[in-house]
């Protein structure tokens, strides 16, 4: 029987194989940052042992990093002392580090892809459960907790089980203003937060392959909101185009022999999978969500919906316990719903291409008066590269707040938060309650949908906005 | 880690699905540099502003099993979680289905998960209802949970099993195949990338 993309990927990386226990799997990158890394360390030195490969670790902080005055220290003392643990870590340890306001530093999730260090075929790890971004170039790449990461710092190994394997197939054209964002959201509407459980998820069709790295990697970020343990698209040329000339991919002779490798990893054609999920392009629009988990999404043209319809009662008691929290009344149209903050950012679509979209709505128009949007670039290096396009002149003349890199308000570690029983519509992946601040309310939302939004100052999908011009 | 063998104690009913990992312990509580004290983050949200949470009821402050609903600890791989609720007295979480990340952190600290189904959850949930100090023994060794005249199998693999009832840590048992692992990255193709600075 044939054998998946990721399956391919995960026997590739097997080290050690023996009957009654885990397979030990070997890790190509390990990326570390400032939260969940300082306990890790800690047990490295009470063991009196060493990271085995410095050399395929790479760390940046971003959880908690400010995004306003960049230079000055950080003000928090105790995101200060995580900050600076970090740094001393590091450099005791001989691990590569971006810190606050250089040209590398930004999410984790960013800045691999932006380095060329995230490439086909790779094992990826981190202390964060967004590494599932990673697997947009066709790498296995999930998330750890700080044990693991003490164990790959020690090892460069991890003890794995293989997954179940589960197809999200996505076939067709995405109508205008509709994105990976909205793809996605839809995806976790239709099998639940706990759709993907135990499986690792691959997408596929053309409407997947017709995306941009950017977008393909929105689509993987999110995959853990299914519950899957990962999620990856099978590299192709968008993949390649992507990666030549960057700072660590392949050169030369190597670069030729990496592509003819990556080109192997494909799923065959007579693998079978677990689960099989059939999503129409063409049937998707914007999606926004109501409630406070990813998977309590509909239609931006929808409603909130009635508790009462959930056949399920977990459900029921879970939507109920969602609009209490969110203050909504079932039967509002979700284009009604007004909101105090945009938030454009995060690990899920603070790239260059979000940036260009929104911007792009933004251009020449003004920010309704009473909300605020900040847009926080994913990393220095697309804060510059927007900076050379102009894109930070758009959003500053639009009224938005144009700010430093980071995770920010995506779970408001930093001083970006949102004020009890304030409202967002935000970029970002989680709608869990006072995950943007306490008692803050989320919609999660794609990036055309955050800049119409902040133009009416309520849900507003990109095409109402020419509707209104019209 | 700590050896789990069999534990006895009371339980407290979380009758919540979906619990995130935000809701065990906010983002706030994760700048600690230390592996203990979380217990203060834990279920803040909940502590604070609702009086009639399960945890705020004297009857199951010294409650060390949580009996909750399905899809336990979905989110952020914040190991945080798992630490908050062994640091706040929690030894054993009962859940029909925990998020994956979730589960997989508890086989490394030291908490155990384990899933029921969803009839004997409910039905434990109601007799620890009824009675806050009935005795709920969670054994690993015959891999059962039991509760006045009930006795409830669960299962988990005997690797996982091992570990826990000898609180073996992983890179230890790792570090005896370093020769697997010098032998591994010896093939590795020479284009892999590696983080050295250009």
């Amino acid at each position: 029987m044939g054998r998946t993309l990721a399956q391919k990927v995960y026997e590739q990386h097997v080290v050690r194989r023996t009957e009654g226990e885990p397979d030990l799997l070997y890790i190509d990158l390990h990326l570390v940052h400032e939260v969940t890394s300082p306990q890790a360390f800690d047990g490295l030195r009470a063991a009196g042992r060493t990271v085995r490969r410095p050399d395929l670790t790479m760390s940046t902080e971003d959880h908690n990093v400010p995004t306003t005055d960049l230079l000055a220290p950080i003000a928090d003392p105790v995101s200060r002392a995580q900050v600076e643990a970090l740094r001393k870590n590091t450099a005791e340890f001989g691990i590569r580090q971006a810190p606050m306001g250089t040209r590398d530093q930004g999410i984790v999730h960013v800045i691999g892809p932006q380095l060329g260090l995230t490439q086909p075929g790779m094992t990826i790890v981190c202390g964060d459960s967004h590494t599932s971004t990673h697997g947009a170039f066709g790498a296995l790449a999930f998330g750890i907790g700080t044990s693991e990461v003490e164990h790959v710092l020690a090892t460069q190994t991890l003890p794995q089980r293989p997954a179940k394997q589960m197809s999200v197939r996505v076939d067709g054209e995405l109508p205008a203003g509709v994105s990976a964002k909205d793809i996605i959201l839809a995806v976790i509407a239709e099998i639940g937060t706990n759709g993907g459980q135990g499986h690792v998820v691959e997408y596929r069709g053309t409407a997947i392959e017709a995306l941009s790295m950017e977008s393909r990697m929105t689509i993987c970020n999110m995959s853990i909101e299914a519950g899957a343990r990962a999620g990856l698209i099978a590299p192709d040329e968008t993949t390649f185009e992507y990666l030549r000339g960057r700072e660590h991919s392949p050169q030369g002779a190597e670069w030729d022999a990496a592509v003819a490798a990556w080109r192997e990893l494909r799923t065959d054609d007579d693998a079978e999978f677990d689960r099989e999920v059939v999503i129409d392009a063409a049937s998707l629009t914007p999606y926004v969500t109501w409630g406070t988990n990813p998977g309590q999404g509909l239609p931006i043209s929808g409603a909130v919906p009635d508790p009462a319809d959930f056949a399920d009662e977990t459900d029921r008691r879970a939507a109920e316990d969602a609009l209490a929290y969110m203050g909504l009344t079932a039967g509002t149209p979700m284009r009604e719903i007004p909101v105090d903050t945009v938030f454009l950012g995060s690990c899920t679509n603070g790239r260059i291409e979000d940036l260009r979209v929104a911007a792009e709505l933004l251009r020449g128009r003004k920010v309704a008066a009473d909300t605020r949007m900040l847009v926080v670039p994913g990393s220095i290096g697309v804060k510059q590269q927007a900076e050379a396009e102009g894109l930070d002149a758009v959003f500053t003349a639009a009224g938005a707040e144009w700010r430093g890199a980071g995770c920010s308000m995506c779970l408001g570690m930093n001083p970006d938060q949102l004020q009890p029983g304030e409202r967002s519509a935000s970029t970002s992946n989680r709608n869990f309650q006072g995950r943007q601040g306490k008692g803050g309310r989320t919609h999660l939302v794609s990036p055309a949908v955050a800049a119409a939004t902040a133009l009416t100052g309520k849900l507003t999908a990109p095409a109402d906005l020419q509707e209104v011009s019209a | 880690m700590d050896a789990f063998t069999t534990h006895t104690g009371t339980a407290a009913p979380l009758r919540r699905s979906a619990v995130d990992t935000d809701q065990i312990i906010p983002a706030e509580y994760l700048k600690r540099i230390t592996r203990t004290g979380f217990e203060d983050g834990l279920f803040v949200a909940w502590r604070t502003n609702e009086p009639d949470f399960v945890l705020n009821k004297p009857e199951y402050a010294d409650a060390s099993i949580l009996v909750a609903g399905p899809d336990f600890g979905t989110g952020s791989s914040r190991e945080h979680a798992n630490w908050a609720l062994l640091d706040g007295g929690f030894r054993v979480v009962i859940s029909p289905r925990f998020a994956d990340i979730f589960r997989n952190n508890s086989t490394k600290s030291g908490l155990l998960t384990v899933v029921l189904p969803a009839e004997d959850v409910a039905a434990l949930q109601d007799a620890c209802e009824a009675d806050p100090a009935l005795p709920v023994t969670v054994d690993l060794e015959a891999r059962e949970v039991r509760w006045a005249d009930r006795t409830v199998g669960f299962e988990i693999d005997d690797y996982t099993r091992w570990r826990l009832l000898e609180g073996l840590d992983d890179i230890g048992l790792t570090e005896r195949h370093l020769a697997d692992i010098d032998a591994y990255e010896a093939q590795r193709p020479s284009w892999k990338p590696t983080t050295t600075p250009v």
